[in-house]
């Protein structure tokens, strides 16, 4: 595709995830790389559907099984052991920690990030396969997705210079 | 000339509003960009030269760093 930009490289990522940490790879990188005239298209399939819905309130992180996580908490760090995790409530609590310090700490939130993406004309596509299995319509997500298949996503990662799967 | 307060955002916050007050920069003027992320000194130099605009200055005092970055025509 012709440009004027001086940068006319293009990328895709593949977004797999639907917790709130998972979300900030992709659209840190997309949000950054359209920031420097890339052109980017985002391809939601599975969890990372959930990245589009309308509402984002439902982000949470899960800290059962992930041992890498640890909490800032009063000079020291807090991990959570599974036993822990596993209660009711645990992730719900972690995750309004975790908007706490995204908060404190000058971190973008994802909505503002996401409304960067649209900003800046991030191509952000839905999988029409996922949306049948979990049974959303477009009705669900935000406004100005397109929606597409594995074929409409091989097309654009061989048009591209960058293809990440997150 | 414009100026950017990015002070207490953290990554990419910085260069998501340098990109955006840049727009309203004409070509071979000057953005001036406050900040207090430390990251912010290598992003800005990988930001100016992938996007062709010029980083004039970068310096920190005090915590803050500044930048100065010339709009490409």
């Amino acid at each position: 595709m012709p440009t004027t930009e001086t940068n006319a490289k293009k990328m895709t990522i593949i977004v797999t995830k639907g917790t709130l940490d998972w979300a900030y790879p992709p659209f840190i990188l997309a949000t950054t790389a359209a920031a420097m005239d890339v052109e980017v298209s985002m391809f939601f399939t599975f969890y990372g559907l959930q990245l589009l819905k309308k509402d984002l309130d439902h982000l949470q992180i899960s800290t059962l099984g992930n041992p890498g996580m640890e909490m800032p908490l009063m000079g020291m760090h807090m991990k959570m052991p599974n036993i822990v995790s596993a209660l009711p409530g645990v992730d719900a609590a972690c995750s309004t920690m975790m908007k706490n310090l995204i908060k404190k700490k000058g971190v973008a939130s994802i909505p503002d990030l996401r409304e960067a993406a649209v900003d800046c004309e991030i191509k952000l596509i839905g999988c029409q396969m996922t949306m049948d299995l979990f049974e959303w319509s477009k009705d669900d997500m935000i406004d100005g997705i397109e929606i597409g298949g594995a074929a409409t996503y091989m097309e654009m990662a061989l048009n591209s210079d960058i293809n990440l799967f997150i | 000339m414009a100026e950017l307060d990015a002070r207490g955002l953290n990554c990419p916050l910085p260069i998501l509003k340098a990109k955006k007050a840049l727009k309203d920069v004409a070509a071979g003027d000057t953005l001036k960009v406050l900040s207090t992320d430390p990251g912010s000194v290598n992003d800005f130099e990988s930001f100016c030269r992938t996007t062709g605009n010029e980083l004039l200055e970068s310096g920190e005092e005090g915590g803050i760093f500044t930048y100065l970055i010339k709009k490409s025509g």
